[in-house]
């Protein structure tokens, strides 16, 4: 092995452990005895994981982090796929804009997207009177937001080297438009539909900067509960709940990696 | 199975003729091959007739519909494409029932359209398989049984064979050539193989740039060429450049007197007589009608001397490039008989090319650069 190679793998080994090292030591941490975090710790226990359910604020999260981002996923695709569709079959005028319109979202800080968002529903509400602000349709509404441009991404990826042709066929052999789409190219999406659906999903369940914003009182998200279970005191139970968060989100990212590459979207 | 009608026919885009006036009526159980390189419309009028690509003016009819403004779906022609398009996520029986399934026929009725259809390709036992799981030629065999089993009031190929290797190709294209006859199939092929389009044909139609150059059988479109562009696409052949001197006189921008007689010219070649003398020509002449040999021979009219420049031992002929003492070059097919008497000549020997008056064809010397890929 030449010194140059040696250096790179060291590099780059330091650089995962870098990024692991928090998430080992959150996982490790959520298993101590000790109610107080102390090293070593004397001993190792699951109570933590226990006590995540006497935690109202965390189990409610939970349920709330699974509504906004089922819905904000479905939403998602049913904005994301026809809209890809059009981008990567027609030319038409502002067609490059509208693409970069869709996947603005990634570049606007959630601190920033958050806060127009709620100025926005705020004002909507003084307007046309329907509770936005704090509800979860509002709190939904805001997540698509979030979950378009990768919904976009993922199936427009898809569709690149689509072969058209098959479309043709169906039509030929006497399919009318809707059944062509329904009988080839909605399967042959598919992949890309579930790859979007997943990582929407993540998207929407790990947020948390844009969502600080549009919380409301009995009704906020488990990131949320984390973060203000954390202003009151830091033990262990956190570190279960985080462990918890981690492997959802991550088992969803492998699942979504299984249909489409995710290495070349993002 | 009906006849195909297209009358006049046209494609616009823009300012651009992809097809222009386009006629042609396809019989009952006829296959007619639309030739042409590769820009000349022919595929635009494949998928003007299959529904794809909606045509600027004229009338289509299929076995007496005029179909001219229906969508694809409802046209019942049965399209192979040149990828085969065959649906990635089916099976070869699920690719084939398809079309069945979208008429609506019962399950049981399908079942035993598509096993029939699966034998008649000689797939009988790979109907499970997925299409990456076959050859390129299954996929193919797929492709038509796909097309044949929804029995189309047109067959239409769009360059079937193009993805097949070269001896496939010609398996493939007997197959085809014997489905057609069996069963009766009024058939439209598009390709830019001559070999393939003479091998397939009942008649042939040559395009270029958008139009029909001609329209006729193998032999007539190899015999009686209309003009410089077909003659030089359908088989090989030589053009001389130059003047006509008198009726059966050609002079050649070399400076050779060569003898023609245009008797059998068909409308559109120039006959003897026709043209006014000093009218600027090009006489075809086919390779293989064309005798090599140590000494003129005085029995034929044209006698010319010349070196063998290049030589291609082609197995069947041999292919020499001859340059004439007047410096233009013919290319002379000499067969590869084995006969004692033979020879081969070698580079740089002097011969002469000799040729009977009835071999030379007088033909309009429009420029078509297309002519000249050897």
């Amino acid at each position: 092995m030449t010194a140059g190679r040696a250096a790179l793998l060291v590099a780059a080994g330091l650089a995962l452990g870098f990024i692991l090292l928090p998430l080992v030591l959150v996982s490790w941490l959520s298993f101590f005895r000790d109610e107080v975090v102390v090293f070593p710790p004397s001993g190792y226990t699951l109570r933590w994981f226990r006590a995540i359910l006497d935690q109202r604020n965390f189990v409610d999260g939970f349920v709330t982090s699974l509504e906004v981002g089922v819905f904000a996923m479905l939403a998602g695709l049913a904005l994301g796929v026809p809209a890809s569709l059009c981008l990567a079959r027609y030319r038409f005028p502002g067609r490059e804009s509208l693409g970069l319109v869709l996947l603005t979202p990634l570049v606007v800080p959630g601190v920033v997207a958050g806060t127009a968002i709620y100025v926005f529903q705020v004002e909507t509400e003084i307007l046309t009177r329907l509770p936005l602000v704090a509800s979860l349709p509002g709190l939904v509404l805001a997540h698509v937001v979030v979950t378009i441009p990768w919904t976009v991404r993922l199936v427009t990826a898809s569709l690149v080297g689509f072969d058209r042709t098959v479309e043709e066929a169906a039509q030929n052999l006497g399919a009318g438009p809707w059944t062509t789409f329904r009988r080839v190219t909605l399967p042959l999406i598919r992949p890309g539909m579930v790859a979007a659906a997943l990582f929407g999903f993540v998207i929407s369940f790990g947020n948390l900067e844009m969502t600080l914003f549009l919380i409301g009182p009995g009704r906020t998200t488990l990131p949320i509960a984390i973060l203000q279970y954390l202003e009151w005191r830091i033990d262990p139970v956190i570190a279960a709940v985080s462990l918890l968060q981690i492997v959802i989100i991550g088992a969803a990212m492998v699942a979504t990696d299984r249909y489409v590459k995710l290495a070349r979207v993002l | 199975m009906a006849r195909i009608e297209l009358e006049a026919i046209s494609k616009r885009y823009g300012d651009v003729h992809a097809v222009r006036d386009f006629s042609l009526v396809i019989e009952h159980g006829e296959l007619v091959v639309l030739l042409g390189p590769s820009g000349c419309g022919k595929t635009t009028t494949l998928r003007m007739i299959a529904g794809f690509v909606p045509a600027t003016s004229g009338r289509i009819r299929l076995g007496g519909r005029d179909v001219t403004n229906m969508p694809a779906h409802r046209r019942n022609t049965g399209l192979v494409f040149q990828g085969y398009a065959l649906f990635p996520h089916l099976t070869a029986a699920e690719n084939i029932a398809f079309g069945l399934q979208m008429r609506k026929l019962p399950e049981p009725v399908v079942r035993e359209k598509v096993t029939r259809a699966l034998r008649l390709v000689r797939l009988d036992d790979l109907g499970d398989r997925l299409p990456r799981q076959l050859s390129g030629g299954q996929q193919q065999r797929v492709a038509l049984a796909r097309a044949l089993v929804i029995e189309p009031d047109a067959l239409l190929l769009d360059e079937p064979l193009s993805n097949l290797d070269a001896k496939l190709r010609e398996e493939v294209r007997v197959e085809i050539r014997q489905l057609q006859r069996a069963l009766g199939l009024t058939t439209v092929m598009v390709t830019h193989d001559q070999d393939e389009a003479l091998a397939m044909a009942d008649r042939l139609v040559v395009m270029s740039a958008g139009a029909i150059q001609q329209i006729g059988t193998q032999r007539e479109l190899y015999e009686h060429p209309r003009n410089r562009f077909v003659a030089g696409f359908v088989g090989r052949t030589n053009f001389l450049r130059g003047l006509l001197v008198e009726p059966g006189v050609f002079r050649s921008d070399g400076g050779l007197t060569l003898r023609y007689d245009g008797r059998s010219a068909p409308a559109g070649a120039v006959a003897p007589g026709a043209s006014p003398s000093g009218a600027r020509r090009a006489l075809a002449l086919r390779p293989e009608r064309l005798a090599i040999g140590a000494l003129a021979d005085s029995a034929r009219a044209n006698r010319v001397a010349g070196t063998v420049e290049f030589a291609s031992y082609l197995g069947a002929i041999i292919e020499y490039y001859v340059r004439l003492s007047s410096g233009e070059i013919l290319r002379v097919h000499a067969p590869n008989t084995g006969a004692a008497g033979d020879r081969a000549w070698a580079l740089g020997e002097t011969v002469h090319v000799s040729w009977p008056v009835e071999v030379g064809l007088v033909l309009e010397d429009e420029h078509q650069p297309e002519e000249d890929h050897r």
